[in-house]
């Protein structure tokens, strides 16, 4: 058996989902015969035979992506509960296996996976797409690339129509319906808290909060996940500071996208510069925006003005 | 062999897996340790804590990198995004060589993110000694591959695992990180003698010595580096040293992982075999 071959036939053997007691399917989903697929490929030893010892592959690579991903995403397992939540996991690792050499990738998939499968989450569907947007969202600002701040200095002479400002890599802009940033930290501090006596407490806990949550009318909060100093910060926006970072992100110049998120907007005209002043003051504090690039791609988007 | 070209001729002692629960302890009392085992995936990333607190390591201890996904054994030509992003570390942490597994893990581009047994061919052989070539002359610097605990072995192979490995070794001229603890785990699953196996290797292609704990079951035995080394490891590792000198180890403990002084107590045992065979180079 060619080297190709022998390992497409083992990693679909390793990757096919186990039975409820965490064991080796006999019938893969496919019809075949598992204990002929391994008996083909696999010797057997005086203690296993080549079923056993193929299944001990097959449960190691199950446990170490379940366990993996269920590290990465708590308050979606919160929001839909443990036994839901590893249904989901399972679901989703067979749609979605990794394509990636880091298991870090594993969840990039999720929100898009949960849209298309709405079932999945029960009726806790929006709530969770939200919650797994957050989670990956923390995922992406917590090693992202930051590049070098920009500079006030970075602005003087430069004509606002053409200016176009990028955000750092690492920042995520998360229009959600709920309010899941303060409810994943919660999920958190009561899944840091290792006292094994307050476990059955804080599950208890988090099942209500999630509940509550859960019962509030959806309603649009504004988000950035980032990164200060090297932690991931949530950081709730206006929806009008909201709507500017976005367009910039688009690439849409700072004149215009300040014109278009401000357009229809409740704060006073009178007050609107004040604002605007004001986000601007506290982005640039944070480092949200990256240095101007002096590359030809630049100046050839800038001039296409 | 103590300093050799598949370690970039230094002579590195005993050191430690660097793991996230010691990275506190290490910053602040700044323990000597010779030097410190990273595991290339964890900062293969773009910023971030990960790495602010690799350039603070950096800047007080030696750093080797150990890599778990580069599949040298994968059917599959190495990943480009992989290459460039290890080729990036490689140039902050200043590995004088660069380990991964002789092992596959990969197929049609899906990872299974486990290391999984090669079938001992000699098709496999040659194309994984290509793939380490490839590796190797992307990075710039030399390569050591490990040999990995298995629990299967395949009806189509055509020689014993140290034969496979001998035959990669020679056809991609490259470096062996020998793992006594792994040798000890297949030579139980598999019913041979291990210091056959560690009798046979080449010597002087010896780049690095891993020791570790692992877990026995009833009727196999699982390498979960999450116990201090047995006895019949140190054996092994005291035989490996008397084959192949004062060379470069390091003791891996992932799961359950004690405090980093016991971790590191554990990894100066070696100290008793290394001290013997370098009076024994001596004399
Ligand atoms: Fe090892």
């Amino acid at each position: 058996m060619k080297l190709l071959n022998l390992q497409r036939r083992m990693a679909r053997a390793v990757m096919t989902p186990l039975t409820h007691s965490e064991r080796m399917r006999t019938v893969a989903p496919d019809g075949r015969s598992m204990r002929a697929v391994a008996s083909q490929i696999i010797k057997p030893n005086d203690r296993l035979t080549s079923f056993e010892r193929l299944e001990i592959y097959n449960r190691q690579y199950w446990f170490r992506v379940l366990s993996a991903f269920a590290e990465d995403f708590p308050g979606v397992r919160a929001v839909l509960g443990g036994r839901r939540f590893d249904a989901m996991a399972k679901a989703y690792l067979i749609d979605c296996p990794s394509q990636s050499f880091t298991l870090r990738n594993l969840g990039s998939r999720l929100v898009s996976w949960l849209q298309k499968h709405p079932s999945r989450a029960g009726e806790r569907q929006n709530l969770a797409v939200d919650m797994a947007r957050l989670e990956w969202a923390d995922i992406e600002a917590f090693d992202g690339l930051r590049e070098p701040s920009l500079k006030p200095e970075d602005l003087a002479g430069v004509n606002p129509a053409k200016l176009r400002l990028r955000s750092q890599p690492y920042i995520s802009l998360l229009a959600l319906r709920y309010p899941v940033d303060d409810l994943l930290l919660e999920v958190r501090k009561d899944s840091d808290d290792l006292d094994v006596a307050s476990n059955a407490f804080n599950e208890r806990h988090k099942r209500k909060r999630v509940g509550a949550v859960a019962k509030l009318n959806p309603s649009a909060i504004f988000l950035a996940v980032h990164r200060l100093d090297e932690d991931v910060y949530f950081r709730r926006l206006d929806r009008e500071e909201f709507a500017i970072l976005s367009a910039l992100q688009a690439g849409k110049p700072l004149s215009a996208a300040i014109e278009s998120a401000l357009r229809g907007s409740l704060i006073a005209v009178a007050d609107r510069a004040a604002h605007v002043e004001k986000w601007f003051h506290t982005w640039a504090a944070l480092g949200w925006f990256c240095r101007l690039e002096k590359s030809p791609k630049n100046e050839k988007a800038a001039s296409r003005q | 062999m103590p300093a050799n070209r598949f370690n970039g001729h230094t002579d590195y002692g005993i050191g430690i897996g660097l793991r996230s629960p010691h990275y506190h302890h290490i910053l602040t009392r700044k323990p000597v340790v010779d030097w410190f085992e990273i595991i290339s995936e964890n900062f293969m990333i773009d910023g971030g804590r990960p790495l602010r607190i690799l350039d603070q390591i950096l800047e007080q201890y030696k750093v080797v990198q150990h890599g778990v996904s580069m599949y040298f054994g994968s059917a599959e030509r190495p990943n480009r995004e992989h290459l460039r992003r290890l080729k990036t570390l490689v140039q902050r942490s200043k590995t004088p060589w660069l380990s991964d597994h002789l092992c596959w893990g990969s197929v049609d581009g899906r990872y299974t993110h486990d290391l999984l047994p090669m079938p001992y061919t000699f098709e496999a052989a040659r194309s994984t000694a290509q793939k380490i070539r490839e590796v190797r002359d992307f990075i710039e610097i030399p390569v050591a591959v490990e040999n990995v605990s298995s629990y299967a072995e395949f009806h189509v192979s055509e020689m014993t695992e140290w034969e496979f490995l001998n035959e990669v070794a020679e056809r991609a001229d490259c470096g062996i990180l020998l793992d006594v603890n792994n040798i000890y785990v297949s030579s139980q699953n598999h019913s041979f003698d291990p210091f056959t196996y560690v009798n046979s290797v080449p010597a002087e292609r010896v780049a690095q010595i891993h020791i570790a704990g692992h877990s026995k079951y009833r009727r196999y035995i699982l390498d979960t580096h999450d116990h201090p080394v047995i006895d019949p490891v140190w054996k092994l590792y005291a035989r490996a040293i008397e084959r192949v000198g004062h060379t470069a180890t390091l003791l891996e403990w992932d799961d359950s992982i004690p405090s980093f002084d016991e971790v590191h107590d554990e990894a100066l045992k070696a100290n008793r075999f290394l001290a013997s065979a370098s009076l024994a180079a001596a004399v």
